[in-house]
């Protein structure tokens, strides 16, 4: 680098000079433009994080029926929203540990069966009033009593009691959970004054930003909470949320510098848009997945012959290239891959095998078309993935009856009741979380049907457990039993492709999530 | 009485029978739908007890004509009632939301309208040759291409090339009328071609029809220049079709521009009743259903009584 360039490079990342003049100056020493934003970029993150300046998000997954009320959340600018303003107990950070939130420290007791969680002294809500353990201990029980309608409701079940003891949360579990800490992170759990069970859909939390406006389906606006308890956090002045919901008009407006951020760029454009002048796509290997799920107790595909057949007849790899285009990586038919902790990188991978799969289906005894419902709802390019598979699965001599369902009604009517549908998961932080929520005999939303007695004692075991090397041989059991008896057909695992523009700056890649987990914009800052 | 008050109070109670009826229409649909509001806010995440809990919550275990009923009675008493996903007022939830689609409408209507007769005048002047040619052309094309498409080769020039106009229309309370028009103008101008040639084409028909009369053959020979013809003595017999179709284009503005509400995120009516649909929000469906039908009845009403009082024929009948 020239002592021009490095002088330049010093004065922009000081601010002294706006990052157009830089880009401009740098263009006239010849640094092609994708350098310079690379140098400025790092530049600037070395000088840390800069406060103040406004920020303007757009993202898809806003509705005018949205509430503020947490129990209500289920799309992403609720989810976002949510992160801004609200704080649960514990965060998951980018390298999927734990981080204290409203809790300061906690511990369990030997058996993993009650744990304790110390309040954060100093905290405050957005009106002033001190946050308490008791407000927390409320918080949970409105998530998790039996009147609850929280999306929370299903990870709170094994919790039997929430008391506090002076500063202090008490949560006894129904059976020792050693990840219990983890399902607390659930965006749904955030601390409200008396839990919200005067105010479910109030707009005082506790989070680094306070609420301003709010017109659901069309803009939320924040401004910064000067009595929060984290500095190096929440570095602007100003937060909007613009929901735009059509991806064209998304990246539209992060081209002409309306937003700085936006969320679920296609992966058909993905390429494209990359190359557009100062905006960054950032694609984030997750543990979300795009599944074909079976019942596993209803005929046909009660015969593990035919679960077989069909798992061996999907080509994943074409998939991940023409569904995904490359945004993604191939699933093993277990809803875990290498992003959990504990996974076991050992177990084979299963690969496309028309003649195997011709084997196992002449031997399930089945003839005769198999319905597989599909919207383009259930996932983005649903309805291509199940074309893609009819075309592979002809190749083995099974014949699917691809039926295209409408997106409205579809979680209702067809996923989770047609014995053969296309869905997707978001992952899970934790092994354990994943398999209770949809593997376990007995879990809520058990999509396909798999009531394994063998399974769910090597899942209760694991959690348990407080040793990781048996956990993760636990783990590795378990998937290979889903694996090869389950009805999970997961062809592959999309990315998250979030999108910047050169505005802001300090994006850390963040598995857990999309837009590093919902906190971009908390952490991220304004590169001036 | 005079026959056009008569006709007047006679086609509002009818127009009152109609939104009745469709209102009852309205909350039948909303039943016939898979799912219910409690299933379409839990999502994919619902569970039975959840959903047994959010149910008993909103009432929804109830028969569906105890509803329909206590519905229409608050109704009529003015009072819409909540949103049942959010739980907002839904009168002021949607005073908001129709003030900017009303907006919208207008500043489209203000430019197009006028702008789609004179073009209708000018293509009759100079008919079948290149400026009849040009304008039906171009209307045409216009009209022919969707709508989405026109929004997004207009925000790639005007916003994202040019840089002139912001591509995201969002419009709140906080901006002047300078600005508020500034938002509004690219979704507007895309409105306006979307409705040109529908407008345009129907004036230019219905005057040609009155050209082939024998007293426009009188102005001609009386030397009148060819346009005034057109304007004073041609139009004036021509208002009735074109005014019905200025307000079915009226009505079109204002209950059916979801499509360009959504690529330009523009906080309209179309959006936040698609939203409620998708939610089964019955209360919000029934009271956006029964405005945009007011809407369409009352444009509807207005275009026969203009009609009315410019044939001489019906205003004076004997």
């Amino acid at each position: 680098m020239n002592d021009q360039l490095r002088y330049y490079l010093a004065r922009a990342a000081a601010r002294k000079m706006d990052r157009r003049a830089f880009m401009g100056k740098a263009a006239a020493l010849g640094v092609a433009s994708t350098a310079a934003t690379g140098l400025l970029t790092s530049a600037v993150q070395a000088q840390g994080p800069s406060r103040g300046g406004h920020l303007s998000i757009g993202l898809q997954g806003g509705e005018s029926t949205n509430s503020k009320d947490p129990a209500t959340y289920a799309s992403q600018v609720p989810f976002m929203y949510g992160r801004i303003t609200g704080e649960t107990l514990v965060n998951i950070n980018s390298a999927g540990e734990l981080e204290g939130a409203a809790a300061e420290e906690w511990s369990a007791s030997a058996d993993a069966s009650t744990w304790r969680f110390k309040i954060r002294s100093g905290m405050q809500f957005h009106n002033g009033q001190p946050v308490t353990a008791e407000d927390v201990a409320q918080s949970l029980r409105r998530h998790s009593n039996e009147d609850s309608q929280s999306g929370a409701l299903g990870i709170m079940r094994g919790v039997a009691s929430i008391t506090t003891d002076g500063d202090t949360l008490v949560l006894q579990t129904e059976t020792p959970n050693a990840d219990l800490p983890y399902l607390l992170a659930d965006y749904h759990l955030i601390v409200q004054p008396n839990g919200g069970m005067d105010d479910p859909a109030g707009p005082i939390m506790s989070g680094p930003y306070r609420w301003v406006d709010d017109e659901p389906g069309v803009r939320h606006t924040f401004e910064r909470f000067d009595g929060y308890w984290n500095d190096n956090v929440a570095h602007f002045e100003t937060i909007e949320i613009l929901v735009i919901n059509d991806a064209t008009a998304r990246n539209s407006a992060l081209q002409s510098g309306q937003i700085q951020m936006a969320n679920r760029v296609p992966p058909s454009v993905a390429g494209l848009l990359a190359r557009a002048p100062g905006v960054e796509v950032v694609s984030t290997a997750g543990r979300g997945h795009y599944v074909f799920i079976m019942h596993a107790n209803t005929a046909p595909f009660d015969n593990n012959h035919l679960r077989l057949a069909l798992k061996l007849a999907i080509d994943r790899e074409d998939m991940v290239n023409r569904i995904l285009r490359g945004y993604g990586s191939v699933g093993n038919d277990m809803p875990i891959n290498a992003a959990y902790p504990l996974f076991d990188d050992t177990i084979p991978q299963r690969t496309y095998d028309p003649d195997q799969a011709r084997f196992h289906y002449e031997r399930s005894g089945h003839s005769g078309p198999i319905d597989l419902r599909t919207a383009e709802g259930a996932f983005p390019g649903a309805v291509d993935a199940a074309q893609l598979f009819k075309e592979s699965a002809a190749a083995a001599g099974i014949d699917l009856n691809i039926i295209r369902e409408p997106n409205d009604g579809y979680w209702s009517e067809v996923w989770n009741v047609k014995p053969f549908s296309a869905s997707y998961w978001g992952g899970r932080p934790v092994q354990d979380q994943m398999y209770s929520t949809a593997y376990l005999s007995t879990a809520d939303w058990n999509d396909t049907r798999f009531f394994n007695p063998q399974f769910d004692a090597l899942l209760l075991e694991a959690r348990g457990e407080l040793n990781l090397v048996r956990r993760k041989e636990l783990y590795s059991q378990m998937g290979l039993m889903v694996r090869d008896e389950g009805g999970l057909i997961a062809p592959m695992f999309n990315d998250f492709i979030d999108a910047y523009n050169g505005d802001v700056t300090g994006w850390v890649t963040n598995p857990n999530g999309e837009m590093m987990n919902g906190f971009a914009p908390v952490l991220m800052w304004s590169a001036g | 009485m005079h026959p056009i008050l008569k006709l007047v109070a006679q086609r509002l109670a009818l127009g009152c029978l109609l939104l009745l009826a469709a209102s009852v229409l309205i909350f039948i649909g909303t039943q016939i739908l898979p799912g219910d509001v409690a299933a379409a806010i839990l999502g994919q995440g619902a569970t039975e007890q959840a959903l047994a809990n959010m149910r008993a919550d909103l009432g929804l275990d109830r028969p569906a004509i105890t509803r329909y009923l206590e519905w229409l009675f608050n109704a009529l008493q003015g009072d819409f009632g909540v949103a049942l996903s959010n739980g907002r007022d839904i009168a002021e939830s949607i005073a908001g939301r129709m003030k900017n689609t009303i907006f919208l409408a207008s500043v489209a209507a203000v430019v197009s309208v006028p702008l789609s007769i004179f073009l209708g005048l000018l293509a009759v002047r100079y008919r079948d040759r290149w400026p009849d040619r040009l304008i039906s052309a171009v209307t045409l094309t216009s009209i022919s291409l969707p709508e989405f498409l026109l929004g997004y080769v207009i925000m790639f020039v005007f916003s994202v090339k040019l840089g002139w106009f912001n591509s995201v229309s969002n419009i709140n309370d906080g901006m002047s009328f300078g600005e508020k028009l500034g938002a509004v103008a690219l979704p507007a101008t895309v409105l306006t071609l979307v409705v040109l040639a529908h407008m345009m084409r129907m004036t230019r028909a219905a005057i040609l029809n009155v050209m082939q009369s024998a007293y426009v053959e009188t102005a001609e020979l009386k030397g009148l220049r060819r346009f005034t013809i057109i304007a004073r003595h041609a139009m004036p017999n021509a208002i009735a079709p074109i005014i019905n179709v200025v307000m079915l284009n009226l009505a079109y503005l204002v209950v059916g521009v979801v499509v360009i509400e959504v690529v330009f995120v523009y906080p309209g009516m179309g959006q936040y009743l698609v939203d409620h649909v998708s939610k089964r929000d019955v209360p919000v469906v029934q009271a956006s259903g029964l405005i945009f039908a007011t809407i369409y009845i009352g444009l509807n009403l207005l275009a026969d009584i203009i009609s009315i009082l410019s044939n001489p024929r019906l205003r004076h009948p004997k």
